[in-house]
């Protein structure tokens, strides 16, 4: 059996074109993660270039309108490129150049992946082209265009569902076809090993800081981290550095699309079971079959059949909490969090606010929660207008 | 016992392609008599997958179409049923590694063995990860027939060596299709391959032309052709048998 596994989750089920290359891509990772040129070029572009440590920021008056814990919000839509996908970037890109890479692939939903990429792609001279499904591409012209301004091609996927999952079909075909200058940036805790790894420990900077920084506010450890879950790259991120205390309640919001009890949603812990997929074993939206349902969600960053491996584990463990929410509750979130903090989240991250808008009033005002703000929400305004109604005529 | 040794004691092996259930399951056991009619020594068997991302734009909209036309994997059992009533041509499943999961191992190759099927490929199965399926395989007696690909180098050894069937050289980098050329230097390949092989070498991915067939024949023991194949599928439907067999004839008459 390969590396890579979180339980029985998790493996290296990929074409034998791709293995030479991921295990390149393993001792080179491994090699680089605990060198001290890589580390200190890759902080310094953290912290010079991207922006970090991102701030953790009280947001009163939420708190005292749900009227029970403290409500922090890790602020990675305060990131350069606007969501935590720059993270995992900056480290991806540059692993890829250590390597000899001279160009980067990638898939992405919402599009925040992808220009992430083409932003890391840009700086560090690197070309780059990136995959997004037709209707992805729709939805989100604005990031289309962004990453075109960026200096990346994108290709518009027109297989299957045209989402998400299809975007990284397209790309890992890209990757069997050309192999040895490429290298692809997974946007996302999931694939074949090493990436749930890599990618993983690239994100864990967020609790990293998080951590640190609600033990200087607050003295004591929050009682639940809440993120949005997709794939659950910034769910993974958030969770990490506190897997190990027990009394942090670790909470990932699916989505739940137009509920769980219909079959428009993407909400693969509630409703999944357990396949093989994308290289990895987790779970999976499919039928009995074995065949990938096509799922549905107002986020296209969330609109994803299946969840990193290292969740599924915590999953099974018991160690994290998998719930599902809807479009409308993730919409009314997005608006109460504009109203109340103005602060415009990501509708991704709105699923994790409303969920921690159900909690909050039933904790103590002396407890803390730390909802990963993964991302801000300019590129879904004309969208919430839309599901409001409303006709921006962009 | 497996029946495709078999099928290459007769000289060069012609191994064909096609998904199961394109346009439809009646269509697809039509055209595995017509193939073998026409000179096919084994017959590839797709089950279709809804994300076959080894597969190339021609392949993937014939899995589409065959899950449209209803197709499961118990009707494509019932199929392999009904064809060993008449006939005893190796057929060799092809699918990816989901359907066989979820159906489990063990009841999917106790099917396989009851039905007649004789090997089974998996592209999203690579060496390291065949011990969870070869468990099962091996027990119902099914050949795990496995690829090498031109970017295996050090790993064609190993892999040759655990071999069961036939070993399916990947002709060129990317998805299944056809080319125009192949560029790969496939002959070194199957040198290093030979030395541990203890199964005939097929090559596969982008033969199209019998001139394509002709050349491969020399260096290999078998040639493997989908595309082309479904291409013509694709084009004709369920009046497909009659040009799929002249398709075959002319390739298996080049080798």
């Amino acid at each position: 059996m390969a590396n890579g596994r979180f339980g029985i989750h998790g493996g290296q089920y990929i074409p034998e074109t791709l293995m030479n290359e991921i295990q390149n891509l393993e001792k080179a990772y491994l090699h680089y993660k605990d060198d001290k040129d890589f580390n200190s070029e890759l902080t310094d572009l953290l912290n010079n270039y991207a922006g970090r440590p991102s701030l953790l920021y009280y947001a009163e008056k939420m708190s005292r309108d749900l009227g029970g814990a403290k409500v922090y919000l890790k602020r990675e839509d305060l990131n350069h490129t606007g969501s935590h996908k720059i993270n995992n970037v900056l480290g991806q890109v540059l692993l890829a150049k250590k390597m000899g890479k001279t160009r980067v692939i990638a898939e992405t939903g919402a599009g925040q992946h992808g220009v992430a990429c083409a932003t890391a792609a840009a700086l560090l001279g690197m070309d780059c082209e990136i995959f997004m499904g037709k209707e992805d591409t729709e939805r989100q012209k604005l990031n289309v265009y962004r990453m075109e301004l960026l200096g990346s091609k994108v290709n518009v996927v027109m297989s299957g569902t045209q989402t998400l999952k299809d975007a990284v079909n397209e790309t890992m075909r890209e990757w069997v076809s050309r192999v040895a200058d490429t290298h692809y940036a997974l946007g996302s805790v999931m694939g074949p090993h090493p990436f749930p790894m890599i990618v993983r420990d690239f994100q864990s900077v967020i609790s990293r800081e998080a951590r640190a920084q609600i033990l200087e506010k607050e003295g004591k450890l929050p009682a639940a981290v809440i993120a949005c879950v997709g794939g659950g790259s910034n769910a993974m991120g958030t969770f990490y550095h506190f897997l190990e205390d027990k009394s942090v309640r670790l909470i990932g919001c699916e989505a739940a699309g137009l509920g769980v009890d219909t079959e428009k949603h993407a909400a693969t812990i509630a409703k999944g079971t357990l396949g093989i997929f994308h290289g990895m074993k987790s779970y999976f939206c499919q039928n009995s079959e074995g065949q990938i349902a096509p799922v549905y969600s107002i986020s296209a960053g969330l609109d994803y059949p299946g969840i990193g491996p290292e969740h599924a584990h915590l999953h099974d463990e018991g160690r994290a909490e998998y719930v599902p929410v809807t479009d409308e509750e993730a919409v009314l979130a997005f608006e109460y969090l504009s109203r109340t903090e103005g602060i415009i989240p990501a509708i991704e991250s709105a699923h994790a606010v409303s969920y921690a808008m159900k909690i909050a009033p039933d904790l103590p005002k002396t407890q803390s929660i730390i909802i990963c703000l993964s991302g801000r929400g300019d590129k879904d305004v004309a969208a919430i207008a839309r599901y409001r109604g409303v006709n921006l005529h962009e | 016992m497996s029946r495709i040794p078999g099928a290459f004691k007769k000289g060069k092996a012609f191994i064909a392609f096609l998904t199961a259930g394109d346009p439809d399951l009646e269509t697809t056991e039509k055209l595995v008599f017509e193939m073998e009619l026409a000179g096919a020594d084994i017959v590839e068997l797709g089950i279709p997958f809804s994300d076959p991302i080894a597969e190339g734009p021609v392949i993937q909209e014939a899995d589409l179409r065959a899950l449209a036309s209803g197709t499961t994997t118990n009707k494509i059992f019932e199929m392999v049923k009904r064809i060993r009533e008449k006939s005893q041509i190796p057929l060799v499943f092809l699918t990816y590694i989901n359907p066989v999961f979820k159906y489990g191992y063990d009841s999917f190759f106790a099917k396989c063995k009851e039905v007649g099927i004789d090997g089974i490929i998996i592209p999203d199965l690579p060496f390291e990860e065949q011990a969870e399926v070869h468990e099962f395989s091996g027990k119902h007696g099914i050949d795990l027939v496995p690829l090498v690909a031109p970017t295996s180098e050090d790993r064609i050894k190993k892999i040759a060596a655990a071999a069961e069937g036939y070993l399916y050289v990947v002709s060129s980098l990317g998805v299944t299709g056809m080319r125009t050329e192949i560029k790969t230097d496939l002959k070194s390949i199957i040198d290093v391959a030979k030395e541990t092989a203890k199964v005939p070498i097929a090559v596969g991915f982008g033969i199209n032309t019998p001139e394509q067939a002709a050349k491969i024949s020399k260096i290999a023991d078998g040639v493997i052709v989908g595309s082309a194949i479904v291409k013509i599928i694709a084009e004709n439907g369920c009046d497909s048998v009659k040009p799929v067999g002249e398709y075959v004839r002319g390739m298996k008459g080049a080798m």
